[in-house]
């Protein structure tokens, strides 16, 4: 076996360019989500961005153009109801995103449509079309210097939301940018994995470098690491196994994970000994 | 700019429809800790919001010198501890970065500190003694720790105007005491400092104005004249214990000393005439004197 075969080929050198990015942006949101305790969040807004595409599918927009709508429509319905009755959050997600993916899978059936339903569900990072290629590129570039910009006031709102109010930051305004921040590294890693598996993405590289330090600023240095790791390591096996690009990299995640919490659990079991 | 504090006519009603307070006025000069006291309930949080715009009042106004509250943040003129933090105390921020999220209203959008911001950041934890725990994480802190960091981020805001909603409580003497010398030296430096407090005995301590509260403004003004046993009968009610020292031991040949031993708060002692009875008698020298003449006669 030659192991440096897909290098040969440009799809997976491109690939692995774009899974990097895709693992950077997903890693730098994924801190401050997992701080603020939204991942069910981020779940209901992965599934929720489905008739997004399919209906800017029929309006001939572009895809991310879709996704971030039903995204920003998902998150906004959310609040709407969570204020207005008694129906605790997560209960309000459930029903929102499962009948929001439900009628993405209706429209789905009811359109005929190249983009194959396989591609939007489960990514479709090696045979890529140039036009998608572009919006994650640009989408993930965009949601990275935002991220970047913001990441105190973000990290003020996830910390101390009163102190965010009390030196003049609108909290409204932090809570939505950061819901449509969300909505923009979901579009950004669709094309990678998938949306049933965007979570993992958003989730699992936060929840690995808290595992390991207690600075934030730390935090996002390792979680881009391993995110990034993980990406790459699972494009790469993928082109061997033969199998599905998304799930080799959340795989990889994973694996990364645990690796992260064995370590951990060592660790502290040496320093309690030491004490 | 002439620092003050004023309402006048507040009303605030929260959207359950309770209104909490209602027609309060007080005003506030530079220089000054006032005393913000009342029983559970009694609309002290809720003023200390209205102050600072978290909750509009329904009716009347607010004046920080001179300004609306809205204006007087843009100044960066008001910093408040609110009397418990609602954060995640497993957040990865350490307490020097905790304390630099007091600069945070004086730095451009990208929050990047200046060597002024570190001087002062620095500053703010040496004054409430928390300069060594500086890169613990917040989490790793005694309550009366965090307190504290929170104390030194309101500092580090240098707001000429400090709020302070029940710094006292979970709080040991010492660090009680620190806290006090602290207010002193802000008062000295010409701030308004607005604390409340369900501690009355150490109000008269360090206190030269007082705002009593019962869902309106009972009283404010000078601590001798709001102070009063009257008055603050009337601000709890029944809500006080109280005990009268039998007239006979308190007589010349005793040598005038009572030992009164309470659990944690210290004791509100009123005198002859119900005049307060201090501690601390520096500053008071005229009231001493006034004993000493009164005794002489
Ligand atoms: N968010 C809220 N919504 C509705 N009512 C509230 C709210 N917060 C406080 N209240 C009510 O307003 C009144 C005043 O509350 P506040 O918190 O100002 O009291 P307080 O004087 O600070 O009391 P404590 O000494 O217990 O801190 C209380 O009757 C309380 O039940
Ligand atoms: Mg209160």
């Amino acid at each position: 076996m030659n192991w440096l075969a897909p290098f040969q080929y440009p799809f997976m050198v491109e690939a692995l360019l774009i899974s990097a990015l895709v693992g950077i942006v997903c890693a730098v949101f994924s801190c401050y989500l997992v701080l603020k305790g939204w991942s069910l969040m981020g779940d209901a807004i992965s599934h929720a961005v489905l008739p997004g595409i399919v209906l800017a599918y029929l309006c001939g927009l572009p895809l991310a153009v879709g996704a971030f709508a039903a995204g920003l429509i998902c998150a906004m319905s959310i609040g709407w109801i969570k204020s207005s009755t008694r129906i605790k959050e997560d209960t309000v997600m459930g029903i929102v995103f499962t009948g929001m993916f439900a009628l993405g899978l209706v429209l789905f059936t009811k359109v005929q449509t190249e983009a194959h339903l396989n591609h939007i569900l489960f990514g479709n990072l090696l045979g890529i079309e140039r036009e998608d290629l572009i919006q994650t590129v640009v989408v993930s570039f965009l949601t990275l210097a935002m991220v970047l910009i913001l990441r105190k006031d973000l990290m003020l709102f996830c910390f101390d939301p009163a102190h965010a109010r009390a030196i003049g930051l609108s909290t409204v305004i932090l809570h939505y940018l950061l819901l449509a921040l969300l909505s923009g590294t979901i579009v950004a890693s669709m094309q990678a994995v998938g949306i049933l598996l965007v979570v993992a993405m958003l989730v699992t590289p936060g929840c690995t470098a808290r595992l390991l330090c207690h600075r934030l600023d730390r935090m996002l240095v390792l979680a881009t690491l391993s995110s990034v790791i993980a990406s790459c390591l699972g494009v790469y096996v993928s082109f061997f196994i033969n199998g599905s690009t998304g799930a080799c990299i959340v795989l990889a995640q994973s694996f990364l994970f645990a690796l992260a919490f064995v370590w951990r659990g060592r660790q502290s079991k040496r320093t309690t000994a030491l004490n | 700019m002439i620092l003050s504090l004023e309402a006048s006519s507040v009303t605030v009603a929260y959207p359950n429809g309770h209104t909490a307070l209602r027609d309060a006025t007080f005003k506030l000069g530079a220089g000054t800790i006032a005393a913000l006291v009342g029983i559970n309930g009694s609309g002290k949080s809720t003023l200390f919001k209205a102050l600072m715009g978290f909750v509009k009042p329904v009716k009347g106004q607010i004046h920080i010198a001179g300004l609306s509250v809205e204006q007087a943040r843009k100044q960066k003129l008001v910093a408040y501890v609110p009397q418990s933090e609602e954060v995640d105390w497993t957040f990865p921020v350490s307490v020097w970065d905790v304390v630099m999220m007091g600069r945070y209203g004086h730095m451009n959008f990208l929050r990047i500190p200046s060597a002024e911001d570190k001087r002062v950041v620095s500053e703010s934890l040496e004054r409430v003694g928390m300069k060594e725990y500086q890169e613990r994480q917040i989490g790793e802190l005694s309550g009366g720790q965090k307190k504290r960091v929170f104390l030194a981020r309101a500092l580090a805001q240098s707001g000429q105007i400090i709020l302070l909603d029940e710094p006292f409580t979970g709080v040991d003497v010492t660090t009680e005491e620190a806290i006090i010398a602290l207010l002193r030296t802000l008062r000295d430096e010409g701030r308004i400092i607005l604390v409340s407090t369900h501690n009355l005995g150490s109000v008269p301590e360090f206190c030269d104005q007082v705002v009593l509260v019962n869902r309106t403004v009972l009283a404010s003004g000078p601590l001798e004249e709001v102070f009063t046993e009257q008055n603050l009968r009337q601000a709890f009610g029944g809500a006080l214990r109280q005990f009268h020292f039998e007239h006979s031991t308190i007589q010349d040949h005793d040598g005038k000393t009572v030992k009164l031993l309470t659990d944690d708060e210290r004791p509100l002692v009123f005198g002859k005439d119900g005049h307060l009875e201090y501690k601390d008698r520096s500053g008071r020298e005229d009231l001493v004197n006034k004993r000493k003449e009164e005794v002489g006669e």
